[in-house]
């Protein structure tokens, strides 16, 4: 893509999303609140990554864009989907919808575990003809080659076509649901932590995968706690913490420059064994018994009455004591 | 502590999965041990571990001879070594309470009567506070069961402890946690550790070496 092209794609917006909340409806009337008032914009051609501790609602927030939440769940908010044809609310939308036009043609999902996605009884080859049918209606004497096309668009190896999934090394799983996920043409592509369990070099390998696709002018919302593969490919950073998104960062100036500037964001970096790998003390909180302060506060060595109260979201960051607080 | 001399070992009769690996583990001592997936280093760390017979080669454990896997390997010899695998819901059975699966060990070796203060001992060392203790798998996250996975396989006291790619699912701070979980035991005890894994830069700030799977074999 020339710069020109690329400066346009970046000022088109795919994904608005604003005041997202999820609920769980639980026994007894209890609430999980999974997640709280998140709200942010992705571009085409760029990448967002959504990073946070297990159990912080990442995943739940990529289920309700797919409108994949179960039954007990409410939610709260808009998420408009703008790239790939008219404005649709995919909070609002019904399953027929979803189903016949969003899924996979206007949202690609690259999975968590592509070897669990896949189909285990068919082929790639015939996994991917089918999907080519539905999606884009392909006539059977093109298929085959369309077929080959749609692997090689994932550098998925053509003499692999007609293995089955559990012939597949991790790597090659991975690669053949992202030409999968990549099938529909969608302007926007979620991926689900699509590292966890690779090695280095295969993390290296997907991510850079990924990049390319936000370079042929998707968006790319990846979720996942892996900080290396978000530092690799992001341009931005979502921290998310107790189901809010508590900073929201240039990737540049989140892993370099300037640093993190939420306490529980700085934390999480730092926890990395290449830099201090001391943890955040303590454990996320339970998502159904959250307190009305910070949530965070319990946890933060900079914590004080204030944050008793919740600190406002400004758009960039959520916290009352962001500079050093001066010790007495 | 740990002495293992040219070991195959494998699934199937005539495939091997590991040939003539040798690799030694110092008292005291913390070992990394790095290669890709699929190279065989985990079946190395299950020889290690007791749980997996090798075809050919030597496990001297402790300067004993090991002569018998898996539940014919004599007790004394099992509970020197502690493991904790990549995946804690594998590892735990669903249908006992965290509080449990740490005492197991302890249940099975005719130790109940530690149970109580042992458990709360180790929850406190692997930060699982609170009722998490009284839940079961499906109700705490990944890190917090393998929280329990690690507490449980320090439970006896091993003086050898195996760490199967222990954080490989697991984000930075829960990473960052056990870890320190794993080095306040060994501080205490002077135990050993076998940690296996693919990442390089975890391993080398957490071992005292990191040995190269390709350079193992001889």
């Amino acid at each position: 893509m020339t710069k020109a092209a690329a400066t346009k794609a970046a000022a088109t917006t795919v994904l608005s999303v604003r005041g997202l909340s999820v609920r769980f409806r639980m026994r007894g009337g209890r609430h999980i609140a999974a997640v709280t008032d998140v709200s942010f914009d992705l571009a085409a051609g760029e990448c967002l990554a959504l990073v946070g501790e297990s159990g912080c609602g990442k995943s739940v927030l990529a289920s309700a864009l797919l409108g994949l939440l179960p039954g007990n769940a409410q939610t709260a908010g808009s998420a408009v989907l703008h790239g790939g044809g008219d404005p649709v609310d995919l909070l609002a939308a019904d399953e027929r919808t979803l189903a016949r036009t969003v899924r996979g043609r206007r949202i690609g999902l690259v999975p968590q575990s592509p070897a669990a996605h896949l189909t285990p009884v068919r082929t790639v080859r015939a996994q991917l003809a089918e999907t080519l049918r539905e999606l884009t209606g392909t006539p059977r004497r093109e298929l085959r080659a369309a077929t080959e096309a749609a692997a090689e668009r994932a550098a998925f190896p053509l003499g692999h076509l007609d293995r089955y999934p559990h012939e597949l090394s991790g790597g090659l799983a991975q690669r053949a649901a992202t030409a999968l996920a990549l099938v529909g043409d969608a302007p926007l592509l979620l991926a689900d932590e699509p590292t966890t369990g690779l090695d280095r070099d295969l993390v290296d390998r997907t991510a850079d995968e990924l990049r390319r696709t936000a370079d042929d002018g998707r968006a790319l919302l990846m979720i996942t706690h892996d900080l290396a593969a978000a530092e690799r490919i992001a341009d931005r950073v979502a921290v998310m913490y107790a189901g809010r998104v508590v900073e929201l960062a240039d990737a540049t100036s989140y892993f370099g420059g300037s640093g993190p500037r939420h306490p529980y964001a700085q934390g999480l970096l730092e926890a990395l064994p290449e830099r201090a790998f001391t943890p955040v003390p303590g454990m996320p909180p339970e998502l159904g018994d959250l307190p009305d302060g910070c949530a965070f506060a319990p946890r933060c060595e900079r914590a004080t009455g204030q944050c008793g109260t919740r600190p406002p979201f400004d758009g960039r960051v959520a916290c009352h004591h962001l500079e050093e607080p001066g010790r007495a | 502590m740990l002495d293992l001399k040219n070991i195959t070992a494998g699934y199937e009769r005539g495939r091997p999965v590991v040939r003539e690996v040798s690799l030694a583990v110092a008292p005291g001592e913390a070992v990394g041990l790095l290669g890709p997936s699929g190279c065989g280093k985990s079946t190395l760390a299950r020889v290690a571990a007791l749980l997996h017979r090798p075809d050919n080669g030597t496990v001297t454990l402790d300067g004993a001879l090991v002569t018998e896997w898996r539940h014919r390997a004599p007790r004394a010899q099992r509970t020197t070594v502690g493991v904790v695998f990549q995946s804690p819901r594998l590892a735990a059975d669903p249908r006992l309470r965290l509080r449990e699966i740490v005492a197991e060990p302890l249940r099975a070796t005719g130790r109940q009567i530690e149970v109580r203060e042992r458990v709360d001992e180790l929850a406190d060392l692997v930060g699982l506070g609170g009722d998490l203790l009284n839940r079961r798998p499906h109700e705490v996250s990944d890190g917090q069961l393998q929280r329990a996975c690690l507490a449980r396989a320090l439970v006896l006291r091993p003086r050898l402890l195996v760490c199967d790619e222990m954080t490989a699912m697991l984000d930075a701070s829960t990473t960052a946690a056990l870890v320190a979980a794993v080095e306040r035991y060994r501080r205490e005890t002077t135990a050993s550790l076998l940690a296996v894994g693919h990442d390089r830069t975890l391993l080398e700030r957490w071992c005292d070496r990191a040995a190269e799977w390709t350079e193992l074999s001889g």
